[in-house]
């Protein structure tokens, strides 16, 4: 490999370079800061600017075309610059929920921006990768980076319970996967996606036996059920800001990563894997919608809305189309802005003895906190998809995709399940809107209120943007097409 | 004139501006001005939702009576991509709707100007709702449609939840989780449309050609949502305690426009969308409605609660409404849509009626009362003129709608006329027992003595929705006037539709 090659190479990971080399900047950089609080402050500045800087370089500077490097292990195409762009985005955005909570919960460390940035570089491999290993590779440097951020409060005994219970099922999950890679691998007599898809059009057993694996594994990462209990218990046992990240950049990227396998190396096995994606995509729409109705705790109601909301992606994904494609990457970038939004109000929920996440917690916050009331009734009503607001259009989009793909039963299936979730988010609305204020929350620092309200307002506010997020996402899926 | 403008924009979005600046004025007023701010919101509201039914009057004016196609139309491009559009306009069969809510809207805001509670926020909840169901009643897409017709239980959910009465947690919930299951069926008939026909354009639509199978499920799942808006006997039950709980308002909305939505929703899409199947299933729906008028009017005579036993009747006379439609000639469509109209003052008025009375006295048990006749003789003289509209008292409105319906049914089938007719008698019955037991006989009650007759807004109210009753039991032609050529052009489209489908 010349230099000349070697620089085109590096040209198409500028973000991935920006982020790695600044979290091992920091890393040290954080070390020789004195003072916890000011290194932690200090370090998640500097990480917020890192991912803006990252978010900006994949947009804007990306080489014309895109291509693929290091002899075809990581692609870079239009889907993952999309998939990049959110990715840092709403990492940039679980930065800004952690704000002022870790130092009020005393574990203010450096290190957390740290692992996010890690954990994003992952995921950013992860929507790249073109190869098992990279594939691999990325998905382990975010899980791992995950597993200590569920356990970041080590002295809690709920908050290291999540991060072993996260990490035990994550090996195992990872080891499925590998098992499945390695049966890949031995069937196709490669790694790489595009050798992968010669073979799989015309596949033998071990390959579909290695599909399952693979997908099985992938299917952990997304909390699409039956891989889906570690969710309610991780999502609760860390830190609340941590479970605001895992609702979101984690989710995306390996949604989006499981639209790469299925489309580009086993696109030919459609036939296969729609299947297993309608089998997990219906167990989820169940246990997310009836697992969510008897929860009292608001982070536990999350985990199955994000079980759930799944499922609806994987409603559409099963389509195995290009409109799939779309639907499903416009479905989570919605689902994305939601979640972070929803998260920003349950991190508001602090009264003078500290946080509180139950529920009732939130009784006749329509009098008290009229503002943050409002925001959090459209949030959580585009969370569910319901109209007028924004996440409708994910919903019908991705319907559309199934009804489309002739799977209409499928999107039946899916409205009657959407009416059993949507009733648990009434549920909170009822507390929210017609119960009395039992006591009052102490106002939300600044960086927090600011995000509620805009993603509040973006619930409506982007009815008028879809137009252009939907050509952007459908300019991103084109990859996939013919 | 208002050729030029987007006048069905600004009619559908004023509403929300209004609501918009209700809730930027709560969250820049201090909370010591509660008073001025309650104030300031009834005032905004009043004002906005008199502005928009002025501005509808204009509209009505403005229509071309004699052209059956969509007017105003307005076009604006929105998902280019899948070829979604911002697309409004009426026809005879809307244009009144919008007029009704217009009309209705101000109403609830005067009926409700005494409320205590929370002010700003119901008041900015009427108006949106007001900003969705006008909405409704004007979108050419069906995208567009569904996001106004679905969206608009969310404010209303509110208004049952957060104004209702003791058991308003319950109705709020049933209402929602009864019509958004109905609707999500009618969503991926929807999208099938989409597929299929490859446009969401709603004047194209209905001119498409489907296919008889796909048109059976899809009428299926239209008449799912629909029926659960109408109510349809047997998926009714949300409905009476929707109305018990509801504030005054909030069921003078929903009687008097929400449960339009259902009939508007047959004549917009079942019936000239799935000519075929409407014919199939036009024998069902006949039986379901004549069931709703006699077994719902049985069940209105024995309730113990007034509004209760009001919204039976509701159930009863949009039977009266599905029957109409589904005879599919010119006497029974008008006759329905007329009685739509029609339903919308007088069970308005009604609820109004006891409105006024639950002010007073803080119950709805009609045992509670007796002999209000001495003590509030205006308010029983207009009780007594709405009771005679819902009976169908010939010079009311309400006659005009039942027995133009029936004349329809009779073409259709005698024998569905008949179970009809029997629902008059029971109607009659049921009111004026209730007439008898509320006003008339002597006072029983000592708290009753003490009452006070109409104030100014109640008289203003209710010598509107009155004097709408009585006028349009003589002169039937300011409605149908207007919807004639829209229907005539339904109805030989689908003759022509069903015809060319026997003779393929």
């Amino acid at each position: 490999m010349t230099a000349t090659e070697l620089l085109a190479d590096l040209r198409l990971i500028v973000p991935e370079l920006v982020l790695a080399i600044g979290a091992l900047g920091l890393l040290v950089a954080g070390v020789f800061i004195r003072g916890e609080q000011a290194a932690s402050r200090l370090v998640s500045m500097v990480s917020m600017a890192l991912l803006v800087l990252a978010a900006g370089v994949a947009v804007f500077l990306a080489p014309e075309g895109g291509g693929t490097a290091f002899n075809g292990a990581i692609i870079l195409d239009s889907f993952a610059l999309y998939a990049k762009a959110v990715v840092f985005l709403a990492a940039a955005v679980a930065l800004v929920l952690a704000g002022n909570f870790l130092e009020a919960e005393r574990i203010g460390r450096f290190e957390y921006p740290v692992l996010i940035l890690l954990a994003t570089l992952g995921m950013s491999v992860m929507v790249s990768a073109n190869d098992l290993i990279t594939l691999y590779l990325g998905l382990e440097l975010q899980s791992l980076s995950l597993y200590v951020l569920a356990a970041f409060n080590r002295d809690s005994l709920r908050a290291s319970e999540a991060g072993l219970k996260y990490f035990v099922l994550g090996a195992l999950s990872s080891g499925l996967l590998l098992y499945g890679a390695s049966l890949v691998y031995g069937f196709a007599g490669s790694t790489g996606f595009d050798a992968i898809a010669l073979a799989a059009a015309d596949p033998s057993v071990g390959l579909i036996f290695g599909l399952v694996f693979v997908v099985s594994g992938l299917a952990f990462k997304i909390s699409a059920a039956p891989f889906h209990m570690w969710t309610p218990d991780v999502y609760e046992g860390a830190p609340t800001p941590v479970a605001a990240f895992f609702a979101t950049a984690p989710k995306f990227a390996a949604m989006m990563l499981l639209i790469r396998v299925l489309m580009e190396p086993f696109g030919a096995m459609a036939d296969q894997w729609q299947q297993i994606t309608i089998i997990l995509a219906i167990l989820s729409m169940a246990i997310g919608a009836l697992g969510a109705l008897l929860q009292t705790n608001i982070k536990r109601l999350m985990a199955y809305s994000s079980i759930g909301n799944m499922g609806y992606a994987l409603v559409g994904l099963s389509a195995g189309t290009e409109a799939a494609v779309w639907a499903v990457m416009l479905y989570m970038t919605l689902y994305v802005i939601g979640v972070a939004g929803a998260f920003g109000v349950i991190l508001s929920m602090r009264r003078a003895e500290g946080m509180v996440e139950r529920i009732e917690d939130l009784a006749g916050l329509s009098k008290t906190r009229p503002g943050l009331a409002l925001a959090f009734t459209g949030l959580l009503l585009s969370i569910g998809g319901m109209p007028f607001l924004v996440g409708f259009f994910g919903k019908f989009l991705v319907f559309f995709a199934a009804v489309q793909a002739g799977l209409i039963w499928l999107a039946v299936l899916g409205g009657l399940f959407s009416t059993i979730s949507i009733a648990y988010y009434l549920m909170v609305l009822k507390r929210v809107w017609f119960d009395e204020p039992v006591a009052e929350f102490l106002p939300a620092p600044a960086s927090i209120a600011v995000i509620t309200r805009v993603a509040g307002i973006g619930t409506v506010g982007l009815l008028l943007l879809v137009p252009f997020m939907l050509g952007q996402v459908m300019q991103a899926s084109a990859v996939f097409g013919g | 004139m208002l050729g030029q403008l987007p006048i069905l924009t600004a009619l559908t979005f004023l509403p929300a501006l209004g609501a918009l600046a209700i809730l930027i004025l709560r969250a820049m007023m201090r909370s010591e001005d509660q008073a001025a701010l309650d104030r300031n919101a009834r005032g905004v509201a009043l004002f906005v939702t008199l502005f928009v039914f002025a501005l509808s009057i204009l509209l009505v004016l403005e229509f071309d009576t004699a052209q059956p196609g969509f007017q105003f139309v307005e076009t604006i491009p929105w998902l280019v991509d899948l070829g979604i559009n911002y697309k409004m306009g009426v026809d005879g069969l809307s244009v009144l709707f919008v007029l009704l809510t217009a009309f209705l809207m101000p109403i609830c805001i005067l009926a409700s100007w005494k409320l205590e509670k929370r002010v700003a926020d119901y008041m900015a909840a009427f108006l949106i709702l007001e900003t969705l169901v006008i909405g409704i009643f004007c979108a050419l897409d069906l995208v567009l449609f569904y996001i106004f017709f679905e969206g608009s239980l969310i404010p209303m959910f509110l208004i049952i939840g957060v104004w209702g009465g003791a058991n308003r947690i319950y109705a709020a919930f049933k209402f929602f989780l009864y019509t958004f299951l109905g609707s999500v069926l009618m969503l991926v008939a929807m999208i099938y449309m989409f597929v299929t026909a490859g446009t969401t354009d709603i004047p194209t639509l209905l001119t498409y050609d489907f296919a008889r199978e796909a048109q059976t499920w899809m009428w299926l799942a239209f008449f799912a949502s629909f029926a659960v808006k109408m109510p349809m006997w047997p998926v009714h039950t949300w409905l009476p305690d929707a109305h018990v709980e509801a504030p005054t308002a909030g069921s003078v909305i929903l009687a008097g426009i929400l449960l339009k939505l259902g009939g508007y929703g047959f004549l917009r899409f079942s019936l000239p969308m799935f000519p075929d199947a409407s014919a199939f299933f036009a024998p069902m729906v006949m039986v379901l409605s004549v069931i709703a008028i006699v077994y719902t009017s049985l069940v209105a005579f024995r309730q113990t609660d007034i509004k209760k036993l009001i919204a039976y009747s509701s159930v009863a006379h949009m039977g009266f409404v599905t029957m109409g439609l589904f005879t599919m000639n010119e006497l029974g469509v008008q006759g329905a849509i007329f009685q739509m109209i029609s339903h919308g003052f007088i069970s308005g008025a009604l609820f109004l009626c006891v409105g006024v009375i639950y002010d007073r006295f803080h119950t709805r048990e009609i045992a509670f009362y007796g002999g209000l006749v001495h003590k509030m003789p205006v308010f029983a003289a207009f009780f007594a003129l709405f009771t005679m509209a819902n009976v169908g008292l010939p010079g009311t409105s309400g006659f005009v709608g039942e027995i133009m319906t029936m004349f329809g049914a009779f073409q259709y089938d005698p024998r569905v006329a008949v179970g009809a007719a029997l629902g008059v008698i029971f109607s009659a019955v049921y009111m004026l027992t209730l007439y008898k037991n509320v006003v008339f006989g002597e006072i029983t009650n000592a708290k009753i003595e003490s009452a006070t007759d109409l104030d100014w807004r109640e008289w203003v109210n209710l010598s509107v929705l009155g004097f709408m009753a009585i006028w349009l039991g003589f002169f039937t032609t300011p409605i149908t006037d207007v919807t004639s050529a829209s229907v005539e052009a339904l109805i030989s489209q689908y003759q022509a539709a069903l015809a060319a489908s026997a003779n393929p």
